[in-house]
């Protein structure tokens, strides 16, 4: 088996995301090689060749995968991947965006967002907003996946030693061009790497009050995170959400604050290790799935709980 | 300008479907089925771009049994103007469908495609990226919002970071998120007007295209189960319990 990964950054620094969906290539078994497509992104190779159980790194520095416009970047990754078995990236907006182009490239299925490698050919993912995880076997001569990163620990970002190669094929299908980027600025951990989120829902009124779950996440190193209704109300930007169609998180601890508990806010949420739901309504469906529940008004809770932690 | 709307038949977005207790199937019976609610919003969209003159026809498409024409009768109610049905097994998968897609677009020289970000039965995420990848065409998936200057499209997209804007050639495909409009209800004279709307019926084989997959599902089956916990009184022995019971802080 050899693998292709697919470097999931920004062209100065390695996500995190990369590191699980590494992962995953571990538990397929097989040479890996990891392809960081981007622009004066040198950084980022150096840091992947350091990664735990990577062998070689490709690196394609080029103005044409600068902001890894799925056009690009697909043409690229179909390219170099006809030689490989598998090719990896993870479950971002960024690997949802190239994958299945790139699969659709090669004349492949795509796989989305295993949770499990069974075999070289066979995966499980969930379906229906997580309520069903089937057992997909692929056919097809290359297996072109996505990889849920909650589902994997990081292998380690340090100890590996793997030779940098570079990629002289430039791919620019000149099909489309970037404008512009509003990225929310954070001192906070990032939703999908950390240990600890606090979630807002409609219940939280507006955006002001939002301020709370801040100063709370602040005292235990929390990201803030929110439900689909409280970033359609305008509360919160939408990178917070979490969901079918949001994130996926599965922190040690997921507070979930004024959230009722539909079935797509749980999809994003349920793999957490201990649920707390703070919820005025003691019925609220929220309460099925937590570990803990406290049944109070919000307002009331959340300032006597930033008080006492 | 031609758009073309692909709309998905799935179950309801209320009902928690399971897994059949064999294995076999996801169990959808009596379970009530609706259009995908992320192609209702590709609808939306479509019929906007109309009604601001922007575009001039939209042809809704879905793939699937007989019963997929239910969703197409809603989409011409929204507002769309005639439909095709591609005949085809209810589970056909997203290279199968996005090759069927990329016929018609090409048949019916469309300039723009929206469909939904996501299918919520399969959860797949794929089907706009594959057919705008065999056709060649410029994508923004994602999209929160759509704009038309100057023979391009400016689109906003949802990405993890918060927001991106890309300008894109025409045609192209756009998938639509939750964010980029709120869809309207269909009118009870709309309804009754879609019936009357044409609804062509195709078949894979009309379309050149072969739709066998090469995904099986072994199983399905339930995922681990969440138990309910205990009720704590008060702020300060929810902090008790999460520091000395669980020791998650
Ligand atoms: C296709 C599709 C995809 C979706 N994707 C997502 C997704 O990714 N993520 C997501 O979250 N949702 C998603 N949704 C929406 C989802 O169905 C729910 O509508 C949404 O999660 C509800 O958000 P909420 O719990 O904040 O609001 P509500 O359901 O309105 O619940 C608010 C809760 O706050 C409580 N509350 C109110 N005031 C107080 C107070 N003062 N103190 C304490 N509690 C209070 C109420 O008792 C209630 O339980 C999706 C829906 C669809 C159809
Ligand atoms: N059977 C189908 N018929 C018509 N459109 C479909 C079908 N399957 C998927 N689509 C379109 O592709 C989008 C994404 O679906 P998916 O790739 O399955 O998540 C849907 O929102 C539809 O717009």
């Amino acid at each position: 088996m050899s693998i292709l990964v697919v470097a999931e950054h920004d062209n100065s620094t390695l996500k995190g995301a990369t590191l699980n969906t590494v992962a995953a290539a571990k538990a397929i078994g097989g040479d890996i090689t990891v392809l960081v497509a981007g622009a004066n992104c040198a950084d980022v190779a150096e840091a992947a060749a350091k990664v735990d159980g990577v062998s070689k790194v490709l690196a394609a520095d080029n103005a044409a995968y600068e902001h890894q416009l799925a056009e690009n970047i697909s043409l690229l990754v179909a390219e170099i991947g006809k030689e490989f078995s598998h090719i990896l990236a993870g479950a971002t907006s960024n690997g949802k965006n190239i994958m299945p182009r790139v699969a659709a490239l090669l004349d492949v299925a795509q796989i989305s967002e295993i949770i499990s490698v069974e075999s070289a050919d066979t995966f499980k993912r969930p379906i229906y907003a997580g309520n069903v995880i089937a057992t997909i076997q692929s056919s097809d001569a290359i297996k072109v996946i996505t990889v849920r990163g909650t589902a994997y620990d990081p292998v380690a970002a340090e100890g590996g030693s793997a030779s940098v190669e570079s990629v002289a094929s430039v791919q620019d299908a000149g099909l489309s061009s970037f404008i512009k980027e509003e990225l929310a600025v954070s001192d906070r951990p990032e939703l999908t790497s950390a240990k600890v989120i606090i979630a807002g829902g409609r219940g939280m009124q507006n955006s002001e009050s939002f301020k709370m779950l801040e100063s709370v996440a602040d005292k235990l190193g929390a990201a803030v995170g929110a439900s689909r209704a409280a970033v359609d109300a305008g509360f919160v930007s939408n990178d917070m959400q979490v969901g079918q169609t949001g994130k996926i998180v599965a922190p040690d601890l997921y507070i979930a604050v004024g959230i009722s508990g539909a079935i797509q806010h749980l999809a994003g949420m349920k793999d957490s290790k201990v649920i707390v739901a703070i919820n005025k309504d003691e019925d609220a469906p929220i309460f099925q799935i937590s570990d803990y529940g406290l049944v109070a008004d919000l307002f009331e809770a959340m300032p006597e709980l930033e008080q006492q932690l | 300008m031609k758009i073309l709307v692909a709309v998905k038949r799935v179950a309801d977005a209320n009902v928690k479907v399971r897994a059949k207790a064999d294995g076999s199937d996801v169990d959808l019976a009596n379970v009530k089925m609706a259009i995908n609610p992320f192609c209702e919003i590709a609808v939306e969209e479509a019929v906007r771009l109309k009604e601001k003159g922007v575009a001039t026809e939209i042809i809704a498409v879905s793939v699937g049994d007989k019963s997929v024409q239910e969703q197409i009768r809603t989409a011409l109610a929204l507002g769309a103007d005639r439909g095709i049905q591609v005949d085809a097994p209810k589970d056909t998968q997203p290279l199968a469908i996005s090759k069927l897609l990329k016929a018609i677009v090409e048949k019916e020289s469309v300039d723009l495609v929206i469909v939904g970000k996501q299918s919520i039965d399969g959860d797949n995420n794929q089907t706009g990226q594959m057919l705008a990848a065999l056709a060649g065409m410029s994508q923004a998936t994602f999209a929160s919002e759509l704009i038309f200057e100057d023979g391009k499209a400016s689109v906003t997209r949802e990405v993890d970071g918060g927001l991106q804007t890309i300008s894109l050639n025409l045609p192209a495909v756009v998938t639509a998120d939750l964010r980029l409009n709120e869809p309207r209800y269909a009118s009870l004279p709309n309804i009754m007007k879609a019936k009357k709307k044409p609804l062509d019926v195709l078949t894979p084989d009309d379309l050149g295209v072969s739709v066998a997959p090469t995904l099986i599902t072994v199983k399905v089956e339930p995922p681990a189960e969440r138990q309910a916990g205990v009720k704590v009184e008060s702020v300060e022995q929810l902090i008790d319990k999460l520091k000395n019971e669980a020791k998650v802080i």
